[in-house]
Parts: structure tokens; sequence; C-alpha cells
């Protein structure tokens, strides 16, 4: 049995100008130990797929289909009480910015031991002996003269240390990590990438990694999800991603990245704006930004399919075969240029 | 913290001789005569004005009663005698000082009761029932002026109903005086409990929609979120993670709001008839008693100052973010 298997989830948003569609027939599983990544431009329904598993999302106007299971429960039909057990404890999630993702009142230690107490029958000096442990883990300097500190007194970078202690102090099996490292310098998010490499090895935790930076997720993920105006549109194993790119939109991700050794004054970018969820386009979603655009595409919306002789690898595209292993092997003979 | 204190310190004395400075020379600048108060209105007799001038040292230029008026607080603590009724002004401040208190201090009881219960739960339950019918008391308190609502519960409560008294004050220590005013406990309970009413609802109104508005941005910080994240049930998600950050801007509209009140709450003590500081420079001000509105001000003042300090310092104690330097 898988950990965690999602099932056509589906999550709209009742708003003042209507319904928004966030999140439109997602499925996926996540094996023990496994990491997937979510790739996406902003808006597209990365993160709200998350939160939904987490139950985190506004209660007041959120509709929910579909299923979560979690180790075989549906976390999305799931009282309330059961939910919050899991959540912290089995599965925990990290956010995207540590400057206000830490509660400014409270100290460090307190906040970390909160989450052990919530979860675990043991006394404050024990919760607190953790708390430091974990802090040493995440390699914050000088832990013990810190745990008393509040989150002020911390940089970004070991905020969001911070925030990976409180997320693994439970030892929990999958580790939600939602755009860790978008609000930290370079240099930063590169120590806390290993970290969580590091520390996945260590606790044997499987990750979701929700990121619009494909660089991430070559890095880290075992599995790819790539997300586009709520849908799916392709799905693969990291190499069968970056070897074979099925859909204009991962090609037009990856053409979009900076390269080193090729000397281009501007960045390719993929043109016009990620389109309003409130009313998509008519047929296939990605068509007024698609260069390879063609009749079809306006009118019918193109299936989660599988690839030719990959089934494991799913995409959402009419191009014929030809045309996308055309462009694949171009976009590769420009990354292996480059590397070789 | 030292080097703050002494600064605030410094501040507030300065705040204070500009504040009674500007008093005096409001009260030279109007057609006032004190003297003539003193001697009984328009038909004083020449002589007792002439006497009355010089006793109270109107003779000599502004600065200079200015400086004396000064000297004798600083050096003596003392804020003089009324002109129209030689008593002591410090005795006077002291008699009507209580009264206020007792109005501002329960009437904040009051305010804050209300304002905590109704705006958290129209927070949470923002557009139910009961946050449309606080909406609608919000709006009444804001718009009804307190003397009107002192009226109409005089007359409904006090009146028609008998249930309160209509007026007037008893005090909390001691028993009834012979000038026929009740005492003790349970009648200075009984006496205030109209005022109090009067008095907070304005307030109670405006710390409604304040609550609730803080409440309900907090309860969108990303914290909160982790907060649940963690597994947190939702009490404690409130009481631990919202209400905390939420009420830190109302701790120090409290301060301000009890700091200013204590001056005198003019109309509530007017139209129950409290003889409270509001009252006090009423009477002051129509009897042309500079010495009577000096003391008030003095008074109301240093309430603002120290209020203001307590608040500063509560502030950095519960808000960990700030330092006093």
């Amino acid at each position: 049995m898988a950990l965690l298997e999602v099932k056509d989830l589906h999550t709209s948003f009742r708003t003042e100008d209507g319904v928004v569609k966030a999140v439109e027939g997602v499925s996926f599983t996540v094996e023990k130990g496994q990491t997937l990544g979510i790739v996406g431009e902003s808006g597209c329904g990365k993160s709200v797929t998350c939160l939904t598993i987490m139950g985190l999302n506004p209660k007041r106007n959120t509709v929910s289909s579909g299923e979560a299971l979690w180790k075989g429960r549906d976390l999305l039909t799931m009282k309330p009480n059961e939910l919050r057990q899991i959540r912290g404890g089995e599965i925990s999630m990290i956010f995207q910015d540590p400057m206000t993702s830490l509660n400014p009142v409270h100290t460090i230690g307190r906040q970390l031991v909160e989450a052990i107490l919530l979860h675990r029958d043991v006394t404050k000096r024990v919760a607190r002996a953790r708390a430091l442990e974990l802090l040493k883990a995440v390699g914050i300097p000088k832990a013990e003269a810190r745990v008393d500190d509040y989150p002020h007194q911390f940089s970004g970078g070991m905020r969001q240390r911070v925030m990976i202690a409180m997320a693994l102090i439970n030892d929990p099996d999958l580790l939600i990590a939602d755009e860790p490292t978008t609000a930290l310098d370079v240099t930063t998010q590169a120590q806390i990438l290993s970290l969580m490499k590091r520390l996945q090895e260590d606790f044997g935790s499987a990750i979701i990694m929700i990121t619009h930076d494909l660089g991430v997720v070559a890095e880290i993920a075992d599995d790819v999800l790539v997300m586009y105006a709520a849908n799916v549109v392709e799905q693969a194993e990291v190499h069968d991603l970056f070897g074979r790119p099925q859909h204009p939109y991962s090609w037009g991700l990856m053409g979009s990245l900076p390269r080193l050794e090729t000397d281009v004054e501007r960045l390719t970018q993929i043109p016009g704006q990620p389109p309003s969820l409130l009313r998509p386009p008519n047929g296939c979603r990605f068509h007024p930004r698609c260069p390879y655009v063609m009749e079809v595409c306006k009118t019918t919306a193109p299936e989660l399919a599988p690839t030719q002789g990959d089934p494991d690898h799913l995409q959402r595209c009419h191009l014929d075969q030809e045309t996308k292993e055309r462009e694949a092997a171009k976009l590769l003979a420009v990354t292996m240029a480059e590397a070789g | 913290m030292f080097r703050y204190l002494v600064r605030r310190i410094l501040w507030a004395m300065f705040l204070f001789i500009v504040i009674t400075f500007v008093t005096f020379v409001i009260f030279y600048i109007g057609p006032n005569d004190p003297a003539r108060a003193v001697c009984g209105g328009e038909q004083a007799r020449r002589d007792c004005l002439v006497t009355a001038t010089e006793k109270l040292g109107l003779d000599k230029p502004m600065p200079v009663q200015y400086y004396r008026f000064l000297k004798k607080l600083v050096v003596h603590q003392d804020l003089g005698t009324s002109f129209a009724t030689s008593q002591s002004v410090n005795a006077r401040i002291k008699e009507a000082a209580p009264v206020t208190a007792s109005l501002v201090f329960g009437g904040a009881v009051l305010w804050m009761i209300i304002g905590l219960s109704v705006g958290i739960f129209s927070a949470l339950k923002p557009r139910s029932l009961i946050d449309r019918m606080a909406m609608v008391f919000v709006l009444i308190g804001v718009s009804a002026h307190p003397v009107w609502i002192g009226l109409i519960f005089e007359y409904v409560f006090g009146v028609k109903l008998g249930w309160t008294p209509i007026a007037g004050y008893a005090n909390f220590f001691g028993a009834a005086t012979d000038t026929g005013q009740p005492g003790g406990p349970w009648q200075w309970f009984y006496h205030l409990i109209l005022p109090w009413i009067t008095f907070a609802i304005l307030f109670a109104a405006l710390y409604v929609r304040m609550i609730r508005a803080n409440v309900m941005e907090t309860l969108n910080e990303d914290f909160v979120r982790t907060a649940r994240a963690k597994g947190a049930p939702e009490r404690q998600v409130l009481l631990s993670h919202v209400l905390r950050n939420a009420l830190l801007p109302v701790v120090t509209m409290l301060g301000m709001d009890i700091g200013i009140a204590l001056g005198g709450a003019i109309f509530t003590e007017s139209v129950y008839n409290l003889p409270g500081l509001g009252q006090t420079a009423i009477i002051g001000i129509s009897n042309q008693d500079l010495a009577i509105v000096q003391g008030v001000i003095v008074f109301a003042t240093l309430a603002i100052i120290v209020f203001n300090l307590i608040v500063d310092l509560l502030y950095a104690w519960i808000d960990p973010r700030i330092r006093l330097t």
C-alpha cells in the first residue's frame, strides 16, 4: 500500500467573483521514503493541493472532492480530531515564508515543545531535550543558547531551519514542503536543500516538494508532477521528465532556465500570463500561450494520457508523438551541448 | 531601560509645562475676571474687587502668576485654593478623583467584557446573525450621544421602572453622609450601574470593531496556519496564537483611553450628577475659577502621562519584538 494515494482531487473556492476551481482532477501516489516534486507557476494549484490534503484550507468557502488515502484512510472525510492527530505527527508541513510562519510572541523553544506535546505524552523536560536535539540536527549554532530566543532574533535561513526542525520533531512519515527555499537567498537555498536531503536519509521521511524551480526538482525529486492552471499537464519520473519532456509547457519551463555556457542577452520566457481560474480558456488551458497550438487545442481539452512506449509517463497534449520527440530531443541537445 | 525612563520623564515634564502654560494663557485671553466671581458677580463692591485681586495675585503680570503657580505646585505639591469657594484645590481633586476613577475603571471592565466577547465571536463567525447584530450595536453606540443615552436610561430604569437611582453617587468606603448621600460598596455599585453602562457603550462599540478586525487579521497570519499544521486544537490556536497577537494593539488603546477618560468623563458625570473631575471642571469654568480648572488639568495630564508610560512598559513586556532604548 502506498503511503499517500491521492485520487482525482478537486478543490474549489467560492469567492465574490464566482467559483475558483483551484485544483481539478489531481492524482498521485507517494511511496515511503520517496520524494515527489510538484512544479508550476504561482496560482497553478500546487499549494492548494497540499493544503487540501492537510485540511488547512479555510472551511467557510472551500469545496473539495476526491480521495486522499493516508495509509488507506481518507484524509478528506476524516473527523477533525483524527486529522489533527495526523497533522504535525505523521504528516508535517513547512511553509514558504519563514519570516511570518513562526509566532512572534513565543520563543522558538516553546513553539517546538508545543509541537511535541501535541502528539506525545512526555514531560516538558523531555520535550525540551528533543527540541534541542532537533535544533542541533538542523544546524542552528549554539542551540542551547538560542532555544529561548524569539523568532525575530533569527535570520530567514535560520527560521526556515527552525521550521524544518519543528516539522521533523515527531518523526513524520511524510513532510510536505511548500516552496521552502523561495523566500531565501541562493546560498541559503542550497544549504536548506542539502539539509533536507540529509535529514530525509536520517529520518526516512517521504517528501512532497512544492516548487516553481526546476533546479530544485532535479536536485531532490524522484517523481515529478507538472501543474498548469489547476491541471496536471505532465507526470513522470524525474529522469524521464528531464530526458524526454512531453508537454510544451514543460519545454517552456526548461527552456527558460538560465544557462551558464550559452551567451544570451535575455532569458527565453513563456509568452502571456497564466489564465484566470475563474474563467479558464476553452479546450487545452495552455493553448493561448502555446507555440504549437492547433485548431483542436482551442475546442477540446486533452486527456491526461500515457506516452507511447512509457505507460508511467503521463502527459496532457494533442501534439503527435513525432513532434514531441523532436522538440524534446532538441531541448536535450542544447542541455547536452552545455554539459559536454 | 533606565535611560529610556529618564528620557520619558523629561518628556513628561516638558509636556506638563506646555499644557499648564497654555491653560494659563487661554484663561487670560478670555474676558475673565476671577475677582468679580469671588465678590458675587455684577454687583461686586469695588473694595472687595481690589482686595480679591490682590489676594489672588491677579494684579501681577501673567508670567509671574504662572511662576508662582508652578513653584507652589513643585515645591509644596499644592494646587492653590479655589477662587470661588476658597476650598483647597488639592482637597477638591481628592474628593472628585475617586468618583471619576470608579466610573472609568468600572466602565473599562464593562467595555472590555463586551468588546472581547462580542468582538472575538464576530471574528470567528463573520456575517453570522450575532455579527450582524453586533454591527447594529456598534452603529448605535458610535452614533448615540452619551447625554442622550443617559437621559433615556434615567427615565426608563430610574423613573419608569424604578430599578436604579436616577442620579447621584455613593462612596465606596464609609457610611451615608449627613448630606443624605448614601455609602458603602453596595450603594456605590447600585449608583454606578447606569453611569457605567452609559459611559461604556461608546467604547464597547469601538472595541468590538477593533477586536473583531484584529482577530480576523491575525487568523489569516501564516503562524496561525503553522499552529494548525502542528495539529493544535482550535481552542489552543485561538488562545495561544491568535489572541495573544491580536490583543497587543488593544492594550495600547485601553491604556490611552483610560488615561484620557480619567481627566473627566464630562457627559456621563453631568447627566448622572456625579461629583467627579468632569463636573468639577465644568463648575470651575462657569465660575471663572482658574485654580480649579488648572487643578483638574494637572491631574488629567498626570493621568495621561502615567498611563502612557504604563502602556509602553507593558507593551515591551508582552511583545518581545519591542525593546525600550
